[in-house]
């Protein structure tokens, strides 16, 4: 099949997408619309003492402007986590508002919406909200803000601790530690970065008829009318409709609502006309949700041979100000699932402190909480690899869980069902030449470069929600539709499920019309994220698509006279078994339109439901080669090589997209982005000249394969693919500084890489001393 | 308002437009005209998402005011396509899959067209260079700086083509 499932076929978005004729949320106008823009705090802490919005009321053009005092029916942001500690107490997850109330906790926190005639009336007069606090202390720093003498953020709860999160067994390892031959210790830095889709958050939002419309980006449109309808307006569910067209990339903190959208809905119900939002570049590094930022200490027992008998992983983990939609669930559950990753690990101990410090919240960034567990065990490998005087491949081996022992349960009771960790390396260094790599370094020793060479091995528990939903119709004219709760954002499902279809039906892929990020639409669904939409939106799809083959067959078997045991189903076309009569799908499907066939038509729901507390475990092995030169510290990225098992490849184009993706948004956090706020609070990466992400001049070819393990649990054999490359990248290339510093007795460097940090290392200067 | 009388040629088009004299070329071009194919990243000129050519230069139409465009010529990838005939740039971006989410690819594309036009035979090292002003978050830039070499290798073949004929 030409366009089915494994074949790299072109992207059905992309025509729209190369002309300039995607319609992206700002390019949504609506008559008569107003605009808003947001006054924000630029105060880390402090108790609101006044909020003065006389001049910014009397300002040409201003309609109306908001504070929390004027949105009191206005629920706020809820946080899904559910989490206890050990002892039973619930993670203390604050009230979230909209505009800020009683406190500001963090800069950029919204304080008042100001409505005006024009976009740049309304900035004008935000500007003129006059807000006055009593300055509160900034709690920035995470061990500052575990300290008992710290400032409390959340006065009311005592302390900033939000969870103590354990899992594993303390005493089994304290007794793997005693019995080891060898203690291995790393301090490790998973620094603050800003998502930063290109796209800047924008909202449309319109009342009217007692309807909500809400023009908005998102990771899926249904997820967002809930949290509107339940946890903010409390209003029935079919009062809010939710419409993301195109979505200018997500990673994770589009599935977000974030405060601006709803209140676009909350003007325009008050104003009696539509009203638009488009965040600027420096709102969106103060105001769009953080991801990662961790401080750990991990600790590895092993034996005389270089097996692991046990670890201790300690994690500080900074939520913000307060808990985005997922918050303490990231750097707990969602990488705890997956602790200790690829390694059997005898005995093990896991501590997570999520902290509230006065910075903006942190929430999922791709991979969300994987790929620092990865960074934890991948660092740990290579420098027990370095202390035993083991090769970095050989410890690995010796360590991984073999393909013979799954499904295999880890600490956290996750059945890791498939994976051939050890061939899936061993197609990664082949691939690289690791074996080579001696004849390259003195290459460079000669050139006078440092050249290094890294492993990161990476295991994801990917799935998300286990419940996903689709409807497929079939029109008389023969044609598709498919109604996915998924939501692709770039990932190109219009294509891969198109594909899916294509393969179920036997029908042509241009006959099949995808609809997907509409609640007039999508009454269930997901959304897109954690690698969720092949395994569930692609299953889901798939069965709703034979839900209806099977429709057909029954109506197929009267139009021929016959029984549905006779009649089979191909290309589109439903045959008797002696071949003496057939009928075409669209037939079937026009005479299902009628009232002899109930009048439905062909048209089947599917939930798919994928079990609670099972995953799909897309892992891979990447190697980064990098040159260091040590007169100026600049890093180039000689050679990258990945070899992913993501299970079944649907299309090779969209999943080497993904890879290539998320490697780069990995080596962008090794390498350069950094979000900073200084000690009082202020961030001081507030532009793309701040916060560097990486450009394509510094970037290097990535070397993608596949490592094909089917996955035993779903009938694609699918295990996703999108964040990947975000787990792999940063391990590999932290492993690859070091292997290249190792000749300047360098052990340890933290990301960022910078030229500075790098140049620091190699000349042996002090690495916390800034320059200048 | 205090109006600024602006025309300008667009994509081959004459246009004649009234607008602010702070007012982008962005703005006008996405508010005024109707052409929303150049997006707003940043607004500060570091991310190319709203990259257009200007008399044959590549710019950050967020940075140049609209009423700068008087008696010029502005390209923007509206204009890319001849009719319903794809450029080879965009060919090749649906060949090789060189987009995902798709914000930034307008932006791309005109950076793309502007190299090209002025250097029909880059090396990669010259065209990850060139499009070094643009800001890609999804594709980590390995199709585009292929679909930009592949697309360079078509129109060469075809320029050939045409001035083979030509000699006969």
């Amino acid at each position: 099949m030409k366009f089915g499932v494994g074949q790299p076929v072109p992207r059905l978005e992309d025509p729209r997408l190369i002309t300039g004729s995607g319609r992206f949320t700002d390019d949504v106008n609506l008559p008569d619309q107003l605009y808003m823009a947001i006054a924000r705090s630029p105060y880390p802490h402090g108790s609101i003492a006044s909020i003065d919005t006389d001049a910014a009321e009397a300002a040409a053009g201003v309609v109306a402007v908001y504070t929390a005092a004027d949105i009191e029916s206005l629920g706020g942001m809820p946080c899904r986590a559910v989490l206890k500690d050990r002892q039973g107490n619930p993670c203390f997850i604050p009230k979230r508002p909209l505009l800020a109330e009683g406190r500001v906790r963090f800069v950029g926190e919204p304080v008042a919406a100001v409505v005006a005639r024009t976009r740049t009336e309304a900035r004008d007069a935000a500007e003129l909200v006059l807000l006055e606090v009593e300055d509160l202390p900034a709690v920035v720093d995470l061990n500052a803000a575990a300290a008992a003498e710290a400032t409390v953020l959340h006065e009311a709860h005592g302390s900033n601790l939000a969870i103590h999160y354990e899992n594993g067994d303390e005493a089994a390892w304290e007794a793997a530690a005693a019995a080891a031959a060898h203690r291995v210790q790393v301090s490790l830095v998973n620094n603050r970065v800003a998502p930063s889709p290109l796209e800047p958050r924008a909202a449309v939002g319109h009342y009217a008829n007692g309807t909500f419309t809400l023009y908005n980006p998102s990771q899926g449109a249904f997820a967002q009318q809930g949290v509107l309808a339940r946890a903010i307006f409390d209003e029935p569910l079919e009062s809010i409709r939710v419409i993301s067209g195109e979505t200018g990339g997500g990673f994770g903190i589009r599935g977000e609502v974030h405060p601006e959208a709803a209140l676009t809905l909350f003007a325009s119900r008050a104003l009696g006309a539509p009203v638009k939002w488009h965040g600027d570049r420096s709102e969106m590094f103060l105001s769009d949700s953080h991801g990662r930022d961790n401080l750990t200490r991990a600790d590895l027992a092993l034996d005389e041979s270089g097996r692991a008998l046990g670890v201790r992983i300690e994690t500080l983990a900074n939520l913000g100000a307060y808990c985005s939609a997922v918050g303490p669930f990231v750097p707990t559950m969602a990488g705890g699932r997956v602790v200790g990753t690829v390694y059997r690990l005898p005995a093990l101990y896991h501590s997570v402190r999520c902290l509230y410090t006065n910075t903006m919240p942190v929430a999922a960034y791709r991979g969300a909480g994987r790929p620092e567990a990865c960074y934890v065990m991948e660092r740990l490998m290579d420098e027990a690899a370095r202390q035993l005087g083991i090769g970095r491949d050989e410890i690995r081996r010796r360590n991984f869980i073999p393909s013979s022992a799954m499904p295999f349960v880890n600490h956290s009771g996750v059945s890791i069902s498939s994976g051939e960790f050890e061939a899936t390396m061993d197609l990664a260094l082949e691939r690289a030449d690791w074996a080579g790599f001696e004849r390259r370094r003195r290459r460079s020793e000669g050139l006078g470069r440092l050249r290094g060479i890294g492993l990161g091995y990476y295991v994801e528990s990917s799935g998300g929600g286990p419940e996903e939903e689709a409807r497929v119709r079939i029109h008389p004219d023969g044609s598709a539709e498919v109604i996915v709760g998924t939501y692709s954002h770039g990932q190109g499902h219009e294509t891969a499920f198109a594909q899916i279809l294509s393969d179920t039906f036997g029908i042509e892929f241009d006959k099949i019309r995808f609809i997907q990020g509409d609640t007039a639409f999508v009454k269930f669904g997901g959304g897109t994220g954690g690698s969720r939409s092949s395994q569930m939106g692609g299953i889901a799809v798939k069965r709703a698509g034979e839900g209806v083959i099977e429709q057909g067959r029954a109506v197929a078997a009267e139009l021929l006279q016959s029984e549905p045991g006779r009649v089979t189903y191909e290309a589109a076309v439903y045959r008797l078994d002696d071949a003496s009569a057939q009928v075409s799908l669209a037939d079937v499907a026009r005479a299902a339109e009628t009232a002899q066939f109930g009048g439905e038509g062909l048209a089947e729901t599917h939930r798919y439901d994928r079990g609670a507390g099972t995953y799909t475990f897309p892992n891979g092995a990447h190697v980064a080669e990098v040159e260091i030169d040590p007169d100026t510290g600049v890093l180039h990225i000689c050679r990258y090589t990945a070899v992913d098992d993501c299970g079944r490849v649907i299309n090779p184009l969209l999943a080497a997209g993904q890879v290539h993706g998320g490697v780069v948004q990995g080596l962008g956090q090794a390498l350069l982005e950094n979000v900073v706020y200084d000690t009082d609070g202020q961030l001081l990466t507030g532009s793309f000249l701040d916060y560097a992400m990486p450009f394509a001049d510094a970037m290097p070819d990535v070397d993608v394969s596949f490592n094909e393990v089917l996955d035993p649990n779903n009938e694609l054999g699918v295990k996703g693919i999108g964040e990947g490359g975000a787990c792999g990248a940063p391990p590999a290339l932290v492993n690859a500084a070091l292997h290249a510093l190792a000749s300047r007795g360098v052990t340890a460097i933290d990301m960022p890489l910078t030229p500075e940090k790098l140049w620091r290392a190699a000349n042996g200067l002090s690495l916390q001393e800034r320059a200048g | 308002m205090n109006g600024v009388q602006v025309s300008t040629t667009v994509n081959g088009d004459v246009e004649e437009f009234v607008c602010h004299p702070g007012e982008t070329l962005l703005e006008v071009l996405r508010n005024r005209l109707g052409l929303t194919g150049a997006k707003e990243g940043c607004g500060t000129g570091d991310c190319g998402a709203c990259s257009v050519i200007v008399d044959g230069q590549l710019v950050c139409s967020c940075l140049v005011l609209g009423a700068e465009v008087e008696g010029r010529k502005v390209a923007t990838v509206e204009g890319l396509a001849d009719g319903n005939r794809l450029h080879p740039l965009q060919d090749k971006f649906l060949e090789h899959a060189a987009l995902q989410c798709g914000i930034c690819t307008p932006g791309f594309l005109v950076a793309a067209k502007a190299l090209l036009d002025d250097n029909p035979d880059p090396t990669e090292e010259e065209i990850r260079y060139a499009l070094a002003g643009n800001l890609c978050r999804c594709t980590g830039y390995d199709k585009i700086v292929r679909a930009v070499d592949a697309a360079a290798a078509e129109l060469r073949k075809s320029s050939k083509k045409k001035a083979s004929g030509r000699k006969k």
